[in-house]
């Protein structure tokens, strides 16, 4: 699974004032450390800028057609651009309901304590483990004959096995298996975050647990969420191996990532590929801007305590 | 006005009851993969009818687990070198200096981890491909950097900022040269930090599915591509040695996290990068 | 403000897993009061003032308003005011939200919440300042606005956790006097915590001094600082001359204290026997030929005097604070008034 690092997203006033100390202390001598950030910075234009320039070039020179035909192609077969439709409607209402889910739960374990480290040891397993055994796990715990089924029988609510399998649920089952526990671990750093004592001034003031909640708690996680939720969305509108194992990839769950597989993998149209590539790309740029467009219509300051 | 004791009873039992479901769920999933991978014969019920270790040879040979567990430590092995040398320095010019282009610089750290990998997976393998890297381990391990060397960036700049500036200036004032600094103050203070970065790159490159998918040929497989292919291929092998190979995927990886866990938080599992400072 | 006749802490405890941080705490506030309590770090009086707000729950015990039970409520039902040592200032709310927040809690009137709100703001001088977020403000003004966000309820009670600890030294003493202009202008009724001795004196009607979680004295400000009743209350005093001492009861409310070449008058009552004698550097007298004989060592010029080392003959070392400059290594004789003697033995010598 993909995890990101969304420090540098966080509130602007989270960086010390300390590089002015270390500029004045290099003042005699020509300094060159800052050459120390090129190794990095080459890898990742390299390896990454490089190849998305690339793609894009790549994209706008197709098999066949003038400079747009991968673009018209893409837009005017339902077969392909219709893998947007289905890719947001499975990603959209998952990330809802991971982050949904994940603010509540990290809400109420937001004091440190023997359940609070037991949840996040187990819920860091499936993370670790990836989307890939997830799905294999899946393949087993809900078949025909797996404990799912197995339960639900003993239970009374079914009176023969149910088919969850190679259809859309079990695609919604394995992104929130993995989906819930990232949103719920990045929902936890945000609201371990935010000073305690806040919201017992909030109390001495007479506000009662709801409106320490809402009045205090909210407003300060509103960038967290925001950003919580923009990279939920990216990754589960990338969803690929979980589509393709549990899915019924060539019907109800062809997702993008699908079609620019084969499109690169089976037809060889690196072309055709990269013009996917760049479409989901763009998809999901859109979602992110509008979601972090949202946030800066909140509070974005720090969130420890009244000091600046 | 106030909510009730008894709502809030509620609320919080509603919470605890999905939450045990939840984990209940994952578990679950987890048992069946090792419960089978030792199964004779599963037909129904909730065990199977005897156990055995079979699978476990079997898997080992038809799926050539040493050649793909070696590659797995190769890769592994060469990501997280690279990503720390090429990523450490890089986090101390963001931690303490002041250029011009830092701040895209960080953009430019910060799009990779933030891009899912299918995304730019394409391209990149088409360019590895035309570079003739494509399908070859060291493809794999160029692939695996893209995200893991921003990765360490940012994990390493929280680590750097918490070292005080005084201590390179009186390294300085003694007689002490940059890379001495690096050497003898830097290094060692930054270990920590370095072994924190290192087992969540490891964990991260031995769980990435989609560079390494989209990159390797038939020899340059990590092990949870070559899971992959197998559940992939299902029907040609039987289900308890695709089992046994998962479960041997899971220890690889579940190792380091145990190893993790004694130095890093678990929400920094996610890149959450806690502020060290006060 | 609201009108309360008393609140009465009766033998609160309260305990962390089986460490008790505070042990069987008496003490009742009157309404108009000062009290601070007293002492170092971990010596239970922050949480003393924390079982009084609601934020920790009681081990044992009672708190009483005016006779009725007021321990098992939640902090938002007790609605005391309370300023916090780091002010827990809502950083997303304008100064003049944050001040109106306990009243918007209480269902006011926005106009009346509008008006409660500038009046706070002018009391504490902050009236320009009402739109700034508090990260744009200097300590200082931060400290006003956290004591206007607790005033303006008009509480039966305001609680204070070391607020000028954050302040440094110069706005410290400018914001201790306008604690107490507030207190008096406003008719409030305060417990303060702090571990600063001259923030305790100055500011307090009463002080409680506390130590390991009990309660080791309670009296007036002259109470404490002239008559220590325990050795520790007595080092926290600034008593900083301790000797090991003989003593013995020298007539009605006299002592002799006794040791090697020492020789002091102490006033008050003691047991024969081993004793701790203590007093202050600036109660160390220069005498004539009756004093007690001495060498000076370390000299050390702070401004308006000096503090000097003496070395007694049998090698202890007694502080002195000097108006007048010494020469190391010069021989003097001094002399400690009895009334500023302390004498302590038995329990009351624990420190």
């Amino acid at each position: 699974m993909s995890g990101a690092v969304h420090n540098a997203a966080s509130p602007p006033s989270a960086a010390p004032p300390r590089t002015a100390r270390a500029d004045d202390a290099r003042a005699a001598g020509r300094d060159l450390r800052p050459l120390l950030v090129l190794p990095g910075l080459a890898v990742v234009v390299a390896l990454f800028l490089y190849p998305f320039l690339y793609g894009l070039f790549l994209s706008f020179e197709p098999l066949e057609g003038g400079a747009l035909a991968n673009y018209i192609r893409f837009f005017s077969e339902n077969r392909l651009y219709g893998t947007i439709g289905t890719t947001l409607w499975l990603s959209l209402p998952i990330t809802v309901l991971n982050v949904g889910l994940a603010l509540p739960v990290a809400y109420a374990l937001r004091v440190p304590s023997t359940s609070q480290r037991i949840i996040t040891t187990i819920l860091v397993v499936p993370i670790t483990l990836g989307t890939v055994l997830a799905a294999q796990g899946l393949l087993s715990y809900l078949s025909p004959q797996g404990w799912m089924n197995r339960a639900l029988l003993d239970l009374g609510l079914i009176v023969e096995p149910i088919r969850l399998l190679h259809k859309p649920a079990a695609v919604v089952i394995s992104l929130v298996i993995t989906g819930f526990p990232f949103a719920f671990l990045m929902m936890l750093s945000y609201v371990t975050g935010i000073d305690p004592t806040l919201a017992r001034a909030a109390a001495t003031l007479g506000a009662p647990a709801h409106r320490q909640f809402f009045r205090i708690y909210l407003p300060l996680l509103a960038p967290g969420i925001a950003i919580t939720f923009a990279l939920c969305f990216v990754q589960a509108f990338a969803v690929f191996p979980s589509a393709v194992m549990l899915g019924a990839p060539a019907g109800p769950t062809r997702v993008i990532s699908i079609a620019a597989y084969e499109a690169a993998f089976e037809d060889y149209d690196y072309s055709m590929a990269s013009a996917i590539a760049l479409i989901m790309g763009a998809v999901q740029l859109g979602v992110v801007a509008f979601v972090l467009g949202l946030r800066n219509l909140a509070y974005r300051g720090p969130v420890a305590s009244g000091k600046g | 006005m106030t909510a009730s004791p008894i709502a809030q009873r509620a609320w919080n039992l509603a919470l605890g009851t999905m939450m045990v479901f939840f984990l209940l769920n994952i578990l679950a999933v987890i048992a069946v993969v090792a419960i089978n991978s030792l199964g004779r014969r599963w037909f129904g019920g909730w065990l199977p009818d005897g156990f055995t270790l079979g699978w476990y040879a079997a898997a080992w040979g038809e799926f050539q687990l040493s050649s793909v567990l070696m590659v797995t430590a190769q890769v592994a092995g060469a990501v997280v070198v690279l990503s720390l040398l090429v990523g450490v320095p890089a986090a101390y010019a963001m931690a303490r200096l002041r250029f011009p282009g830092k701040r895209l610089a960080l953009l430019a750290f910060l799009l990779p981890l933030l891009v899912p990998p299918i995304t730019y997976g394409i391209p990149l393998a088409t360019v590895l491909y035309q570079l003739g890297l494509g399908g070859t381990i060291w493809g794999v391990i160029l692939a695996n950097l893209v995200p893991a060397a921003p990765f360490v960036v940012l994990v390493m700049t929280p680590f750097v900022e918490q070292i005080d500036v005084k201590l390179e200036d009186a390294a300085r004032v003694f007689g002490a040269g940059t890379m001495t600094i690096f050497r003898r103050i830097l290094v060692p203070l930054l270990l920590p930090g370095m072994l924190s970065a290192g087992l969540l790159v490891l964990m991260r490159t031995l769980s990435m599915f989609e560079l390494t998918f989209l990159t390797a040929g038939a020899d340059s497989q990590t092990l949870v591509v070559a899971l992959y292919y197998a559940v992939f291929a299902a029907g040609v092998r039987a289900p308890q040695s695709i089992d046994a190979m998962a479960v041997i995927y899971m220890a690889t990886t579940l190792i380091w996290l145990l190893l993790a866990l004694r130095f890093v938080d678990p929400t920094q599992m996610v890149g959450r990068v806690k502020a060290q400072r006060a | 403000m609201q009108n309360f006749g008393e609140l009465r802490l009766d033998r609160i405890s309260r305990h962390f897993h089986t460490h008790a941080a505070l042990r069987e705490l008496d003490l009742t506030i009157k309404a108009g009061e000062f009290i601070s309590l007293l002492g170092p770090s971990g010596c239970g009086k922050s949480t003393a003032l924390n079982c009084i707000a609601g934020l920790l729950s009681l081990t044992s015990g009672e708190i009483r308003l005016d006779g009725k039970r007021i321990d098992p409520l939640p902090p938002e039902q007790r609605g005391f005011g309370m300023v916090f040592q780091n002010y827990a200032l809502f950083p997303h709310m304008s100064v003049r939200r944050n001040i109106a927040f306990g009243l918007e809690m209480r269902g006011i009137r926005r106009a009346e919440v509008n008006q409660r709100v500038e009046k706070a703001l002018k009391l504490v001088r902050l009236d320009n300042l009402g739109d700034r977020l508090p990260g744009q403000l200097s300590g200082g003004q931060q400290q006003r606005v956290a004591i206007a966000r607790a005033a303006v309820i008009e509480p039966p009670l305001v609680l204070m956790d070391e607020p000028l600890s954050n302040l440094d030294a110069k706005l410290r003493i400018e914001m201790r006097h306008e604690i107490r202009r507030l207190h008096n202008e406003l008719g409030l009724t305060t417990i303060y915590v702090t571990h600063d001795q001259d923030e305790a004196l100055s500011l307090s009607d009463r002080i409680v001094v506390m130590r390991d979680g009990v309660k080791r004295q309670e009296g007036t400000p002259e109470e404490l600082y002239q008559r220590p009743a325990t050795l520790d209350v007595a080092l926290f005093m600034g008593f900083r001359n301790v000797l090991d001492v003989n003593a013995r009861q020298d007539g009605v409310g006299r002592i002799t204290a006794e040791s090697g070449a020492v020789r002091l008058g102490a006033l008050g009552q003691a047991p024969s026997g081993p004793a701790i004698a203590a007093f202050r550097p600036d109660d160390v007298l220069l005498a004539g030929e009756e004093g007690q004989p001495a060498h000076v060592g370390t000299v050390e010029y702070c401004g308006r005097d000096w503090l000097a080392d003496l070395t007694l003959p049998d090698g202890r070392t007694v502080l002195m604070r000097s108006p007048h400059p010494l020469t190391k290594g010069d021989p003097i004789r001094f002399t400690v008034p009895p009334e500023r003697v302390r004498v302590f033995a038995g329990e009351e010598a624990l420190a």
